[in-house]
């Protein structure tokens, strides 16, 4: 692969100079040149590009070829020049070179990409499985191995979305906690949906595979150099499809030790005491982190809703009514006709988390219930 | 019918017939059994459908101008995508084709009309009930279905009643391509003139016979597909929800079934357009009839045996992925072959280029480069990285746009003088051609570079770094659009009879029967049968 991988790069500097030369505008910052493949940070995706530039190369090649031989017969052939149609409609023998000689340069193509092929299949020995489940629209990473895991939502301001802010430098595919790995390990990833099909897509790492809900298939990675990487959704999975962005951070050894030692430490203190009696000040301040990061997306941060989608929660009959009702609708989601709807069951979140945002609802907007929901009654209608 | 024989005896009393009992205005229309009439419908219904999915890509294009949200809300964005995509398949290419296909088949086998001529009124006047539960979709509850064309479940199963309009249309235009089929491999099959072998048949008319086939393959297919997803969504079956022990990667897999089928089904009939026209316009036979016809049928059976290529990234058995792979890769053979034989008619002709000769090497050219970006997409580990982004988006219409779409103008310019029997205006349709030739390229040019980039499709906004080339295709997208405006006019000139009169010949390179009949072609024509030599 080294051959091409050198004229791969030479061609790309040709073809950088003189895309920017045409655009004769000052080259934006990006870290990587908008016309091309990332720069792979994979063995499996260092493969893709090289395969890529080998094929690309050879239709290159025919295609200048065929299309040499129309131009010539377009110039050459022309009534307007004088030239005499022949009657010539077939030749057994130029027929059969042209079926077999594609098809041999196809056996060239296909051998490479069978190996490559191979290669992404083994997920044999890992040294790290993280199951990852696509949501609309956010994505969950979970350390399997150790006990933690965490959300992982878009974190560019709606403001900017809106063009009412100006745009940051990483627009759309920044995220509040990205997915973290240690550099040079082999990383198995089982992936999963929780409602609709979405599809976990790193093109810096050369893997995407669908998060299939009810299903689970895995893939693996092995990143060779730490930095962020980003990627994207790569499945239509409804409204907000276009903002759900994934970001992969591959530290050194001892920064992903260091940032397990952190994650562990932080399991341990977020484990609220189940038994605390909360303020309701306190609860509504900590509901409304919960509410902007998991409820905001459908009932929107004015708790309005989307009419005919997504219900208000603003004066809503089951957020002003008893707690009991509420609790059990975030705790079990809504079932109608016994199918469930895009209100699922939020079971995931931590008692006090529920409390929380349950609280909020019930003391934002025009909702003054006044009253606090405390962990310890989500703890017992969980049962 | 003027095909019951009796009719060749008393000759001139079936045109009295018709010039006193036929009815007028709409009711003409209405319950016209007449190939050409019908052909026009077909062909202005896909017109018309052309300018509503037009109007919605440029929609989706001004959304895309500029980074960030400003003209439409995401949801609406996904309708768009969604629509354009079925709106253009299922309204404007297919009826296209069948428009071709009843103007052209009869007058090119020798025959008097189609088959089943009154089959052929009730296959048009499906269409528009169907369009109109398309459009009436974006006024319900929820809005027109935003899945995608692809409508994959359980997105589909979540939307609102929008999707339900859009399966029931989905079944209306199946009904309709499955009819027109029938009739158009029954009159294919016995209605040749004498001495007309099937050997001898024009090369549309055979690729016209095998996609038929085809659309009766998978049709019923897809119907079954989208009736699963209609009893899913309001019987509580679980055919696609793997809580009820179903599972939604079925549906994909039936889906493309009969999706892959489908892309020859839009594609065939442009071949055998562009087979027409470069024999005419390089005054020489097309080269290697009989290997043309051998690799349309085996474009046809491979179409069936590839479809798990758009489902690389599902995670299939890696058995099933090089299966996948090597027979996707083999399609490029057979499609090679036709490739080359358009050559080889080209080669040593004496070549004109009339505005239907510059469609045809337009859509030679950039057809063959959207044939290597399939190439390349077949290619599963570099499919890996382009799958759901605008590399594929370029690829696609790469080979429907500037493949069928760009065989359909050079078809109409081809033909419209014996529609018509006015000549379309030259200088109109050479504008036509190479506007829309330049600003296809505009477009979707840049998409390559996009899905290079890592952009995903059917996104309302985007990253930054893809801000350029997205502007540079919304350019091309809008001049694109409007070229087509003089397309219209072209075509308006030669109904309203503004220009020269047409032989009934043209082009003295043509040699197919119906331009042995005057311009414009009578109402009825071959009541008796030509002798084919």
């Amino acid at each position: 692969m080294g051959q091409r991988t050198t004229t791969g790069a030479a061609f790309r500097a040709l073809f950088t100079a003189s895309i920017a030369g045409l655009l004769a505008s000052p080259g934006p910052a990006w870290a990587f040149p908008e016309w091309n493949f990332q720069p792979p940070v994979t063995t499996i995706a260092d493969q893709i590009i090289g395969l890529h530039e080998y094929i690309f190369w050879i239709c290159v090649v025919i295609f200048v070829g065929v299309f040499g031989v129309m131009f010539y017969s377009l110039f050459k052939h022309r009534k307007s020049v004088g030239h005499q149609a022949a009657q010539f409609h077939e030749n057994t023998a130029v027929e059969v070179v042209w079926t077999v000689i594609p098809f041999l340069i196809l056996l060239f193509m296909a051998y490479p990409a069978t190996k490559t092929i191979l290669a992404m299949h083994d997920t044999a020995s890992p040294d790290l499985t993280i199951k990852v489940t696509g949501y609309q629209w956010k994505w969950n990473y979970d350390y399997v191995q150790d006990g933690f895991g965490f959300y992982s939502n878009l974190s560019t301001p709606h403001a900017q979305i809106v063009n009412l802010a100006p745009k940051g430098e990483h627009y759309l595919l920044e995220v509040d906690n990205p997915m973290v790995v240690p550099v040079g390990a082999k990383v198995r990833l089982l992936i999963t949906a929780g409602d609709v099909i979405h599809s976990w897509w790193i093109p810096a790492f050369g893997v995407k595979q669908d998060a299939i809900p009810g299903f689970v298939r895995d893939m693996w990675f092995r990143a060779d150099k730490p930095g962020i990487y980003r990627g994207q959704c790569a499945e239509l999975c409804g409204k907000e499809h276009g903002f759900m962005p994934i970001v992969v951070e591959v530290k050194s050894k001892d920064d992903y030790a260091k940032w397990q030692g952190e994650q562990k430490g932080k399991l341990t203190a977020a484990a609220d005491d189940p038994a605390k009696v909360w303020d309701l000040k306190d609860l509504v301040a900590r509901g409304e982190t919960v509410f902007t990061a998991n409820c905001a997306a459908c009932h929107q941060p004015s708790g309005k809703g989307v009419p005919g989608a997504f219900p208000a929660l603003d004066g809503s009959k089951v957020v002003t009514g008893p707690k009991d009702a509420q609790i059990h609708t975030v705790l079990e989601g809504v079932v109608r006709d016994g199918k469930p709807t895009a209100m699922v069951s939020w079971k995931g979140l931590s008692d006090t988390d529920l409390a929380a945002v349950i609280t909020y609802t019930r003391n934002s907007w025009s909702n003054h219930t006044g009253e606090a929901v405390q962990p310890s009654e989500i703890k017992v209608a969980r049962k | 019918m003027s095909s019951v024989p009796h009719d060749h005896v008393v000759d001139g009393h079936a045109h009295d017939d018709h010039a006193h009992g036929h009815p007028t205005g709409i009711m003409r229309w209405v319950t016209t059994t007449n190939h050409k009439d019908i052909g026009t419908m077909y062909l202005w219904f896909s017109f018309i459908m052309f300018i509503v999915g037009g109007c919605m890509a440029f929609t989706i294009r001004a959304e895309l101008f500029k980074p960030g949200l400003q003209v439409v809300d995401p949801e609406f964005f996904n309708s768009m995508t969604t629509l354009h995509g079925l709106i253009m398949i299922f309204g404007a290419i297919m009826p296209a084709a069948v428009g071709f296909a009843n103007w052209q088949i009869p007058m090119m086998i020798g025959a008097p009309d189609m088959a089943f001529a009154r089959m052929n009124n009730w296959s048009f006047w499906l269409l528009p009930p169907a369009a109109i539960l398309l459009m009436l979709s974006f006024f319900v509850p929820g809005g027109a279905a935003a899945g995608g064309w692809t409508l994959y479940p359980p997105l589909s199963v979540q939307a609102g009643m929008g999707t339900d309009l859009t399966i029931f249309a989905i079944h209306i235009l199946g009904a309709s391509s499955i009819m027109g089929s029938i009739n158009i491999i029954t009159t294919l099959l016995n209605l040749r003139a004498p001495g007309m072998t099937l050997m001898k048949m024009p090369m549309f008319c055979w690729t016209w016979l095998i996609t038929a086939y085809l659309l009766i393959a998978v049709m019923p297919v897809l119907a079954g597909a989208v009736t699963m997803l209609l009893t899913d969504r309001h019987f509580g079956t679980s055919f696609f929800n793997a809580a009820g022990g179903g599972d939604p990667v079925l549906f994909q897999h039936v889906f493309w079934f009969f999706g892959h089928p489908e892309v020859y089904i839009l594609i065939l009939p442009a071949f055998g357009i562009i087979s027409q026209i470069l024999p005419a316009f390089s005054r020489k036979p097309l080269f290697g009839y009989a290997s043309m016809v051998y690799a349309t049928s085996g474009i046809a059976i491979l179409s069936f045996i590839v479809w798990a290529h758009h489902m690389f990234t599902t995670g299939l058995p890696t058995a099933g992925i090089l299966f996948f792979m090597y027979a996707t890769m083999l399609i490029a053979v057979p499609t090679g072959v036709k490739v080359f034989n358009w050559l080889a008619t080209m080669w040593k002709g004496s070549i004109t280029l009339e505005t239907p000769m510059l469609f045809a090497i337009g859509f030679l050219f950039l057809f063959t480069l959207g044939g290597f970006t399939g190439l390349i997409l077949a290619i599963t580990p570099v499919d890996v990285q382009f799958q759901d982004t605008y590399y594929v988006v370029a690829h696609f219409h790469y080979v429907m746009v500037a493949g069928s779409l760009f065989a359909f103008f050079g078809g109409t310019y081809f033909w419209i003088p014996k529609w018509t029997g006015t000549m379309y205006d030259e200088k109109l349709g050479k504008i036509h051609f190479w506007l829309s030739f330049i600003f296809f390229n505009v477009t979707f040019f840049p998409m390559h570079f996009l899905g290079l980039a890592g952009m995903p499709r059917r996104i309302p906004d985007y990253a930054q770094q893809f801000a350029d080339w997205n502007m540079i295709a919304s350019i091309g997208a809008f001049g694109f659009g409007l070229s087509q405006l003089i397309f219209l006019y072209a075509v308006l000139k030669c109904v309203r009879g503004d220009g020269a009169k047409a032989p009934a010949k043209p082009w003295d390179g043509a040699d197919t029967l119906e331009w042995t009949l005057p311009s414009p072609a009578p109402y009825h024509t071959f009541e008796t049968p030509p002798v084919v030599k």
